[in-house]
C-alpha cells in the first residue's frame, strides 16, 4: 500500500474541514472498497480521514410524516437489512442489502460506501491495462477484452464498465435521496441524478464534489414500496454479483390495474437503471396482461448494446423482468385481498 | 505512526503502527498471531475472518489504526484455558476439513454468524419481512448462505454445514452471546 496520513474525525465539521483543499485525501468508513483499492493500486489518497467515529450518522429511523426511512450513511448493511422497518416497509431495500457480499462484508460496508463503491470490471483493477476510468485517456481494455460482466446500457466507446451495486438500484426505484455536507453548505441529491454517464469522462462516476460528505440517505415510501421485491440473477447462489437485478414494486387497484408501479435494473447497465418506459406502459393496464408485459421489457432493453461476451444480459433480462414484475404483483395482489377482508 | 491501543484476545495491546498496516498483518507479522490466515487479502476468500468487538469482519480489508480501542478476538483467543470451543470441538469431530488452511476463518465465522442468528439478523434465504426465529430456524439452506463468505478449496463443505448444525443445536445460552454482550475494558 502506498503510504499515506491517517486521521480520526470527531465531528461532521471535522472531517470536511479535513478534507476541505485535499481532493487527495478519502473518508475511510467500512473500507470494503477503499483498502482494497488502495493495496491494488487504482486509489492512492495522501489523506485518510477515519469517519467511524460519527455515531450521529449511525441511526436508522422510520416516520410516518412524511413516510420515509431514513438511514445514517455509516450505518452498516447488515443493520439496515436486519432493521424490522426497513424490512416491512420496504422489502426491496433491505434485500438489496442482504443479497449481497458476505456477512463479514455486510458487517464493516456502510451504506454511503456502497453507494460509491467501484466497477469490478477486472480492466479498472489491474493497472498492467489501459483504462479511461483509472487513467483518463489511457483507453479501454474491456471493449475488445473480457468483457462478460460488463454494462449493455449507458455505455460510451470511451468505456464499458458496468455500475455492480445492488443498494442503488432500488433506492433509484423508490426515488430516494442522498442528504450530503461539505464547506459550501449541506445539499439533497435524488438519486436518479447521483450517478453520472461515462460519456467521455468515465473517471467521474457520480456529482459529488471533493471533500463532501453523505450524511444520510432517505427512502420514501409508498404502498408500492411495501409490495417490493429484489430479484437477482447471478452466476452463484450467494456472495456474487448480480448479472441482471431488478427491483420492482407495484400497487393494484381493486379491478387490478396498476396504480403504481416501479422497475429499476442493475448489473447491466454503466449506473443504476430506472426503467421509466417500462413504468410508463404498465401504468392503468392489467397486472397479468403477458402482451403488455413483455412490451413493456423490450422496451427498456431496446438502446441496449451487447459487446462480444455479454449479449446473454439481454435474454437473461427479457425473462428476470417479468418475473420480477410477477413477484411483486403477487404480493400487491394478496396486500389487496387483505385491505378487502 | 499512530499509537493503537485495543485488546487482542486476553492482552490489552499498545503499539505505535503504521496507518497503513492491516489488522491482519499485524496479528501476523507483529503479534506473531499466525491463527488468522491470509488468503486472498482482497476480502473475498474469508480466511483472515476475526470478531471486533463481537462482530465477524475481515482483517485484511480492516486497517489496524481503525480498532483503537476495540476488542479483537481470533481463533487463538477461542478456546478457554481447559477446552476448546464447542465449535472447534464439533468441526474436530466432523472432520469439517482437509488442508486446514480456511479452517481457522470458518469457525470464526461460523461463531459471528451463531451470534447474528441469536439477534435475529435475516439472511438472503430469510423472508424478510418475518422476524428471524433465531436457531430453531437455522436450516442448511441457512447456514450455507450464512457461510458464503468463507471458501474452501478442499470443498469440505458438507462436513463444515454438519459441525455448525449441531453446534446451532445448542441453545443460545453459551459463549456465542457472552462474546457478542463482551464490553471493552479499560486498557
Amino acid at each position: 500500500m502506498h503510504p499515506f496520513m491517517y486521521v480520526v474525525a470527531n465531528s461532521i465539521n471535522e472531517a470536511i474541514e479535513l478534507s476541505h483543499d485535499r481532493p487527495d485525501s478519502r473518508f475511510l468508513a467500512g473500507g470494503t472498497t477503499l483498502v482494497d483499492l488502495m493495496k491494488s493500486g487504482p486509489e492512492r489518497p495522501s489523506l485518510v480521514i477515519d469517519i467511524n467515529q460519527l455515531n450521529v450518522l449511525t441511526s436508522i429511523e422510520h416516520s410516518d410524516e412524511p413516510d420515509a426511512l431514513r438511514i445514517g450513511a455509516l450505518s452498516r448493511m447488515s443493520d439496515v437489512a436486519a432493521h424490522m422497518g426497513v424490512r416491512q416497509s420496504c422489502p426491496a431495500v433491505a434485500e438489496s442489502l442482504l443479497f449481497v457480499a458476505s456477512g463479514q462484508l455486510r458487517n464493516m460496508a456502510s451504506l454511503g460506501g456502497n453507494l460509491l463503491q467501484r466497477t469490478r470490471c477486472l480492466y479498472f483493477r489491474d493497472r498492467s491495462f489501459a483504462c479511461n476510468k483509472r487513467e483518463p485517456g489511457s483507453g479501454c481494455s474491456a471493449i475488445n477484452g473480457e468483457n462478460r460482466n460488463l454494462a449493455v446500457l449507458g455505455i460510451s466507446p470511451h468505456c464499458i464498465a458496468n455500475y455492480p451495486g445492488d443498494f442503488a438500484v432500488a433506492l433509484t426505484a423508490f426515488d430516494g435521496v442522498i442528504h450530503t455536507s461539505s464547506s459550501s453548505g449541506n445539499r439533497s441529491i435524488p438519486a436518479r441524478q447521483f450517478y453520472t454517464l461515462p460519456g467521455d469522462r468515465p473517471h467521474i462516476e457520480n456529482v459529488l464534489e471533493p471533500g463532501e460528505l453523505i450524511t444520510h440517505i432517505v427512502v420514501p415510501l409508498s404502498p408500492a414500496s411495501k409490495n417490493s421485491h429484489y430479484l437477482k440473477v447471478r452466476d452463484r447462489a450467494s456472495y456474487e454479483f448480480a448479472s441482471v437485478s431488478v427491483a420492482a414494486a407495484m400497487e393494484l387497484e381493486a379491478d387490478g390495474t396498476i396504480a403504481d408501479v416501479r422497475v429499476a435494473l442493475g448489473g447491466l447497465a454503466a449506473i443504476p437503471w430506472r426503467a421509466i418506459a417500462t413504468e410508463r406502459i404498465l401504468l392503468g393496464k392489467r397486472f397479468d396482461d403477458a402482451a403488455t408485459i413483455k412490451r413493456a421489457t423490450d422496451a427498456v432493453l431496446s438502446d441496449a448494446k451487447p459487446q462480444s461476451h455479454n449479449s446473454y444480459k439481454i435474454s437473461q433480462a427479457r425473462a428476470a423482468i417479468p418475473r420480477g414484475l410477477r413477484i411483486v404483483a403477487s404480493i400487491a395482489k394478496s396486500a389487496l385481498a387483505q385491505k378487502g377482508s | 505512526m499512530v499509537d493503537l491501543s485495543c485488546r487482542i484476545n486476553d492482552d490489552n495491546v499498545a503499539a505505535p503502527v503504521e496507518p497503513w498496516v492491516t489488522l491482519l498483518d499485524l496479528l501476523r507479522e507483529r503479534l506473531h498471531l499466525t491463527g488468522t490466515k491470509k488468503g486472498c487479502n482482497h476480502g473475498a476468500c474469508g480466511a483472515c475472518t476475526v470478531l471486533v468487538d463481537g462482530r465477524r469482519v475481515l482483517s485484511c480489508l480492516t486497517l489496524a489504526v481503525t480498532c483503537r480501542d476495540r476488542r479483537v478476538l481470533t481463533i487463538e483467543g477461542l478456546a478457554s484455558a481447559e477446552s476448546a470451543h464447542p465449535m472447534q470441538d464439533a468441526f474436530a469431530r466432523h472432520d469439517a476439513l482437509q488442508c486446514g488452511y480456511c479452517t481457522p476463518g470458518q469457525i470464526m465465522s461460523a461463531v459471528g454468524m451463531l451470534a447474528e442468528v441469536d439477534s435475529g439478523m435475516p439472511s438472503a434465504a430469510s423472508n424478510v419481512t418475518h422476524p428471524f426465529e433465531g436457531r430453531a430456524g437455522l436450516t442448511e439452506s441457512e447456514i450455507r448462505e450464512r457461510l458464503s463468505g468463507n471458501i474452501c478449496r478442499c470443498a469440505a463443505y458438507q462436513n463444515i454445514v454438519a459441525a455448525v448444525r449441531e453446534v446451532s443445536s445448542i441453545p443460545a445460552s453459551g459463549d456465542e452471546r457472552k462474546i457478542s454482550e463482551q464490553e471493552f475494558s479499560e486498557v
